[in-house]
């Protein structure tokens, strides 16, 4: 009895979260422009998109702005994290407080706050305000990432191969990069995916030139009825389910590897 | 590895844009359009106190029910098989990836006067309801968006509780509510305080889910705070006043939460 009512929720609740997105996709292959009389299968909208010049433009603005904050901000953040973990008790408690400050602040009051910094300064809003934005949010996902692996790690290893005479950089790049690995991809992962999918704080600092993906998915939905959304939700929907179930497999398989050591271990 | 330079820039870029730019809001929060000092940003901010108190209540509501909506479904997938979890969590994750926006918007076209929930009440010969542009649409919308907010920190903090503990509990005699009120929920407060901040902070801050679902009649703070910088009311001054009130009240909000959890598990956050 328990066992169908706890299955009859979560089939509830996932009806919640997915009937909205495939209502989206259904009506992305309708004939007409309605968004509630069904007239007929098409690909009308997908072409419609395909020939948008507006979208191809933010779509290639975005993935520039996501590829350069992320990986400057990986490249800093990762530096940032070691700086960090040598740094007394007391310095580092207040530098972690002031990284989480972005993580909590809510996102409008960091837009505002760097819209009313970049207009000060005299930068022209557009790629550089909004690389500098990004840059500025993805460096608290990235510390966080790196830090715990730092934590983990035998700091005596860094220290043997510096008595076995390699130089800081190059025990740095044969032994503490190798370790803490896995926490720089994760967070320049998670650096870049918050990066496309801005949009609180892009739309402060971007202007009217520069469009991201986001901030023209907005202009779009102010109007009465733009059926290539739909089309857009339906392609990038195909996307992300592709790239999660690509990384489960592997998640899966690393396990299983995993595992297999360490039966073959006992 | 015992060097501390390697921060240095990061450091620099911290003061340079968030410290200064959150310094700045303080500043123009506390001038007037000439630059001299004047609090009346903060008198004309309290003008709009039944908005910021609209934010507050809708964002508590519907953290309130993310919570409810929540708590059992998090305990069910993590008390399923390893193999079900993993996809149950995918499943929750993959709308997530969506932009908020094109989820958003896909509420729109349901809510609608001649949307498809009115429709299929027609049938019925019921409605049409109104359900666009009204409070209760908002809250749908932040429930919507930030329900996984809250089932993500809930589920990994349940993963961990041990099992024994809880039929310990129940060889001592516990029936389900006591067993839930004195070992599953003092358990997993710590999900509990995250989920809570994770979902209460973008409600109460939004501006685009009240203007999309509620159509500028159910104005937020997020919204005041747009219109004065992006709107036609262009007042810096103003907007950045009505900043430091909302900084305030999820200020209060974290020390609320906080003072339920001791254990601060902030790395648990992130996901």
């Amino acid at each position: 009895m328990s066992k169908w009512l706890s299955k009859g929720y979560t089939g509830l609740i996932l009806t919640f979260l997915y009937a909205p997105i495939f209502v989206l996709i259904l009506y992305s292959f309708n004939q007409s422009k309605s968004r509630g009389h069904w007239t007929g299968f098409s690909f009308r909208w997908y072409e419609r998109l395909f020939h948008n010049d507006a979208i191809l433009n933010a779509f290639i603005t975005t993935l520039l702005v996501a590829v350069i904050a992320s990986v400057i901000a990986t490249v800093l953040g990762t530096a940032a994290a070691i700086g960090i973990h040598n740094m007394k008790k007391r310095s580092r408690t207040v530098v972690m407080n002031v990284t989480y400050l972005p993580v909590i602040n809510p996102e409008i009051v960091m837009g505002v706050s760097l819209m009313l910094l970049f207009v000060l300064m005299g930068i022209k809003f557009g790629l550089l305000t909004l690389v500098l934005a990004h840059i500025t949010f993805n460096l608290p996902y990235v510390i966080l990432s790196v830090m715990p692996k730092l934590r983990q790690m035998d700091h005596y290893l860094f220290e043997a191969a510096m008595d076995l005479g390699c130089t800081p950089w190059q025990a740095f790049a044969k032994v503490t990069l190798p370790e803490i690995m896995p926490g720089v991809v994760t967070g320049f992962l998670m650096a870049f995916t918050f990066s496309l999918d801005d949009f609180n704080i892009s739309y402060f600092v971007s202007g009217d030139k520069f469009q991201t993906l986001p901030i023209l998915i907005y202009s779009m939905t102010r109007k009465r009825v733009s059926p290539e959304i739909n089309a857009l939700s339906a392609i990038i929907f195909i996307v992300v389910l592709l790239i999660l179930i690509l990384v489960n497999i592997n998640d899966a398989r690393l396990e299983k590897e995993q595992r297999k050591k360490e039966d073959a271990l006992r | 590895m015992k060097i501390k330079a390697t921060a240095s820039p990061y450091l620099l870029w911290m003061i340079l844009f968030i410290i200064i730019p959150l310094g700045l809001v303080a500043y123009f929060s506390v001038t007037d359009r000439s630059g001299h000092f004047s609090l009346d940003n903060y008198k004309d901010a309290f003008a709009y106190a039944p908005v910021i108190f609209n934010s507050i209540w809708l964002a508590i509501i519907a953290t309130v029910v993310c919570l409810i909506l929540a708590y059992p479904l998090a305990y069910t997938f993590s008390r399923s098989r390893p193999s079900h979890q993993r996809t149950l969590i995918l499943l929750i994750m993959l709308p997530m990836w969506m932009n908020f926006l094109l989820r958003t918007y896909a509420w729109m076209t349901l809510l609608e006067n001649n949307g498809l929930i009115n429709r299929f009440f027609g049938f019925f010969g019921l409605g049409p309801f109104e359900m666009i542009n009204t409070s209760g649409a908002v809250v749908l919308g932040m429930v919507y968006n930030y329900l996984p907010f809250m089932i993500l920190p809930l589920y990994s903090v349940m993963t961990k509780i041990d099992y024994s503990l809880i039929e310990a509990a129940q060889d001592l005699g516990c029936n389900s509510i006591q067993i839930l009120k004195n070992v599953i929920i003092p358990l997993s407060m710590p999900g509990i305080t995250t989920g809570v901040t994770m979902v209460f902070v973008p409600s109460v801050s939004t501006f685009v889910i009240s203007r999309m679902l509620g159509g500028g009649s159910n104005m937020l703070i997020g919204d005041l705070i747009e219109m004065q910088f992006l709107g036609n009311a262009y007042n810096p001054n103003l907007g950045s006043a009505l900043s430091m009130v909302l900084m305030v009240i999820i200020l209060i909000c974290m020390a609320l939460t906080n003072m339920f959890s001791d254990v601060e598990e902030k790395e648990g956050m992130l996901i």
